[in-house]
């Protein structure tokens, strides 16, 4: 097998994950500031109403279609009775929906980025090259349905890209299951590998945040003084504690 | 019976004279940082107008606060969590920049460095958004002082209200200023909308804040709050709102509204509260019951159960005495003449106002009479009918008796005082008209006319105790080098670890000094400048560098 296949379907997905766990660990152990969607919606909501909502729907779906076409075995399917046939009509025109969905919100969304001066402005350089993956890794995605599902003869990426990702997670690779695998697919698996890469350092660790305890807790929150500050704004430091009037006896945390 | 104690603060209206200076000291301290220059946590709007964000007040249109459903339960306007949740990629209740009004500077460097020409060189407004030329259309008080409101004027949710007749009045009869800022509720819409469950009420004293750390920008506590007193920030995207000032309440110091209202008209004070009754006292159904049902939910500190639950509680003795000693409980349950801003939003607002009498003085002293007689006021207050319903509208959903009493209280310490001070006639019929005995009314206007310091602002010594060795700032020095002072991290504006709020204060102020300008670059904004230091910029290079 070639360099460039080990290269490509073992060392940089690998690689990409690693930096994917570590840079989340890392970005919320020193930056959980910075840990935010930087909505623009103040600025403009016009395009962003339409936009927004029509490219994280699409998104969802995607991934969830990702999740069941990739990470389910075909066998577990079959045993529940989806077989190859109702998979591939599921999988090729609800893709498609949610691919349009997604790819059209995406394009509302950049074009708005590009025209509202506001919201140009507050783009870092990160968005930008974080839309450039994000856009590759959706197009080529789109492409490879389109080309190969919609109008071609129909590809079955569930013998081998599937396998080639399961056996990945559980460490034993197969860089060979990819080398067959048609150009626009091997694309997408490469710029989404980058597009994992580059996450913990854009706005996307957003989705980490995903705010499901919303269903669970109270509505209304109390918290504590933190007592690790004293009071004021400064932390308490060694050797700094406030001097403290001697408690009275009887009388309880006067001296908060 | 579950005690806890709440940090308020009363403004008497009567006092107002719309300076506006709080407002500044505010912004000074606290929102003078990029992302968040049309912030005013403090605002004071001329009424009637159609306040800061426009037309706020309107829930028919923001759905913010509280409603009852079709059983009686208290439930979010806007919906609740499904609902929150499915709207949060676009919430449409969210009010863009356009609503408050859009930042802008002016380009100073045209007045120093235009060439001599024929004209007066003219500093041009820049936005602060695009950095491009623009129009300044709006403000957050446009309207002061009523100038411009026969165009705008009837946008004012509460006058239209009103029939025209009334409207038409009014302009020429009642104008006052309102200011406002977070009401640290009971009942937070605000902390109930928020997904990421950040934003919080402080256990101790009650004040309302947002956790930086844990916003993660969903946006729905601005919408959430019927006040529209949740900020986006829109260069961090954080929410932001008014802190209730507490790294200075923690050390014994009022906010800092407080301390530099020019009128002296604000009181601070602990109250005491029921918790297990908000929720009760929040859902009763008429809507005038509100105000007494808030007052019901504040508990007696003299009384001996509540003492015994506070201190069960864990409410330290010293914050006891201070709920004893607090302004707040005076005004609101003693003399029972301030009133909550809108309670029919349901939230259990803890910032209350004195409504004004200045107004009804102004009608009777113009008329030719004598504006110090009990007799007057209280015929001009029955004749007022107009202007008491706009004050109820504010102040009691609508019930004019409460404000009605309020301002007579208000009238009859005018006039008995003026007895006491000309002819040491001390007129006990005056105080009795109103439910009072003649040494209460003595003191009810030793607190709102004599309002000394130390009896407006009863800040629990407990932190009092640690204010000296904790004065903010005090070795802000430590901080130097530490991570994230300010700028902008790798991930975008302010990244990097939170730092201590007037730390940060301190180095967003050295940073506004040396960037982001749209006018003059390379220079400083002396507008900006806190008179420390040298930043870079400050004097022009030196010739041969
Ligand atoms: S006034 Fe303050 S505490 Fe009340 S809902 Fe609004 S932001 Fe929250
Ligand atoms: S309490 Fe502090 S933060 Fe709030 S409005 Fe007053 S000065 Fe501003
Ligand atoms: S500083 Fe005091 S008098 Fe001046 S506008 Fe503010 S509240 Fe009114």
């Amino acid at each position: 097998m070639s360099t460039s296949a080990i290269l490509l379907w073992v060392v940089l997905p690998y690689a990409a994950a690693a930096v994917f766990i570590v840079g989340h660990i890392l970005r919320y152990r020193y930056d959980k500031f910075g840990w935010t969607t930087r909505s623009s919606q103040t600025y403009e909501n016009r395009l962003l109403r339409w936009g927004s909502p029509m490219f994280h729907f699409g998104i969802l779906m995607v991934i969830a279609g990702h999740v069941v076409g990739l990470l389910i075995p075909r066998q577990w399917l079959y045993a529940i009775g989806i077989n190859e046939h109702i998979y591939h009509l599921g999988a090729t025109w609800m893709g498609t929906a949610a691919a349009i969905l997604t790819v059209a919100g995406l394009i509302i969304l950049i074009y708005r980025r590009r025209t509202v001066g506001p919201v140009f402005l507050a783009t870092t350089a990160m968005d930008k090259v974080m839309y450039v993956f994000l856009g590759a890794t959706l197009g080529f995605g789109t492409l490879a349905t389109l080309v190969y599902q919609v109008f071609g003869p129909g590809y079955s990426y569930r013998e081998s890209i599937s396998p080639w990702i399961r056996q990945m997670i559980i460490f034993q690779p197969h860089p060979e299951m990819m080398v067959e695998v048609p150009l626009f697919f091997q694309l997408h698996v490469a710029t989404a590998c980058a597009l994992f890469a580059l996450w913990p350092f854009t706005r996307l660790v957003h989705v980490f945040s995903a705010p499901i305890p919303y269903f669970f807790r109270p509505y209304i929150v109390y918290r504590s003084r933190d007592e690790s500050r004293g009071a004021g704004s400064r932390p308490v430091r060694r050797g700094w504690d406030p001097v403290a009037a001697p408690q009275p006896r009887g009388k309880r945390g006067s001296n908060r | 019976m579950k005690v806890m104690a709440q940090m308020s603060m009363v403004m008497n209206l009567d006092k107002c004279i719309g300076c506006h200076t709080c407002s500044v000291t505010c912004k000074q301290a606290w929102t003078n940082r990029t992302g968040v220059e049309y912030v005013w946590f403090n605002n004071v709007e001329t009424r009637p107008g159609v306040g800061y964000p426009r037309t706020y007040e309107d829930q028919e249109k923001w759905r913010g606060g509280w409603t009852l459903n079709k059983r009686g339960r208290l439930k979010l306007r806007d919906g609740g969590r499904f609902k929150k949740l499915s709207r949060i990629f676009s919430n449409p209740k969210l009010p863009e920049i356009h609503d408050y009004y859009e930042p802008w500077t002016y380009d100073y460097d045209m007045l120093l460095n235009s060439p001599s020409g024929e004209h007066t060189p003219v500093a041009t407004p820049k936005s602060l958004l695009t950095g491009k030329d623009m129009k300044i259309g709006w403000s957050a008080n446009w309207d002061d002082n009523l100038g411009g409101s026969l165009e705008t004027m009837d946008q004012d949710p509460l006058l239209a209200k009103m029939s025209e007749e009334v409207k038409a009045e009014y302009e020429k009869a009642f104008m006052f200023y309102l200011p406002r800022i977070c009401e640290h509720c009971l009942n937070p819409s605000c902390v109930a909308s928020c997904p990421s469950g950040a934003m919080y009420k402080r256990a101790e004293d009650g004040i309302v804040l947002v956790d930086q750390d844990a916003c993660r920008g969903w946006r729905m506590c601005v919408s959430g709050c019927p006040y529209k007193k949740v900020y986006f920030n829109h260069r961090t995207g954080k929410a932001e709102k008014c802190t209730f000032c507490y790294p200075r309440i923690e050390v014994g110091l009022p906010t800092v509204c407080a301390e530099t209202c020019v009128g002296r008209l604000r009181y601070l004070g602990l109250v005491l509260y029921d918790a297990d009754a908000v929720a009760a006292a929040a859902s009763v159904e008429d809507e005038h019951d509100l105000l007494d049902a808030q007052r019901g939910v504040l508990l007696d500190p003299h009384d001996p159960a509540v003492i015994e639950a506070a201190r069960a509680g864990g409410i330290p003795e010293d914050w006891i005495e201070s709920a004893q000693a607090s302004p707040i409980w005076k005004l609101i349950r003693d003399y029972e003449i301030a009133l909550p801003l809108h309670p029919e939003y349901r939230t259990m607002p803890m910032v209350w106002y004195i409504p004004p009498l200045s107004p009804v003085v102004d009608v009777v002293t113009n008329t030719g009479n004598d504006g110090e007689d009990a007799d007057n006021l209280f015929a001009a207050i029955d004749k007022l009918r107009i202007p008491i319903g706009y004050l109820a509208e504010l102040f009691s959903a609508g019930d004019p008796a409460p404000v009605d009493l309020s301002l007579r209280k208000l009238a009859a310490m005018r006039s008995y005082m003026r007895g006491v001070s000309m002819s040491d006639h001390r007129d006990e019929s005056i105080t009795e008209a109103v439910g009072m005995s003649g040494p209460q009314m003595e003191e009810m206007y030793r607190l709102l006319a004599i309002a000394k310091y130390e009896e407006r602002y009863v800040i629990p010594p407990a932190h009092a105790e640690q204010a000296h060795d904790l004065e903010e700032m005090g070795c802000s020095l430590d901080f130097e080098g530490g991570p994230g002072m300010g700028g902008a991290g790798p991930f975008g504006s302010s990244s990097g670890e939170s730092v201590p709020v007037a730390v940060e204060n301190f180095h967003s102020l050295k940073n506004r000094q040396t960037s982001d300008r749209p006018s003059s670059p390379g220079r400083v904004n002396l507008l900006n400048w806190d008179g420390n230091g040298t930043p870079e910029g400050l004097f022009p290079p030196e010739d041969g560098k």
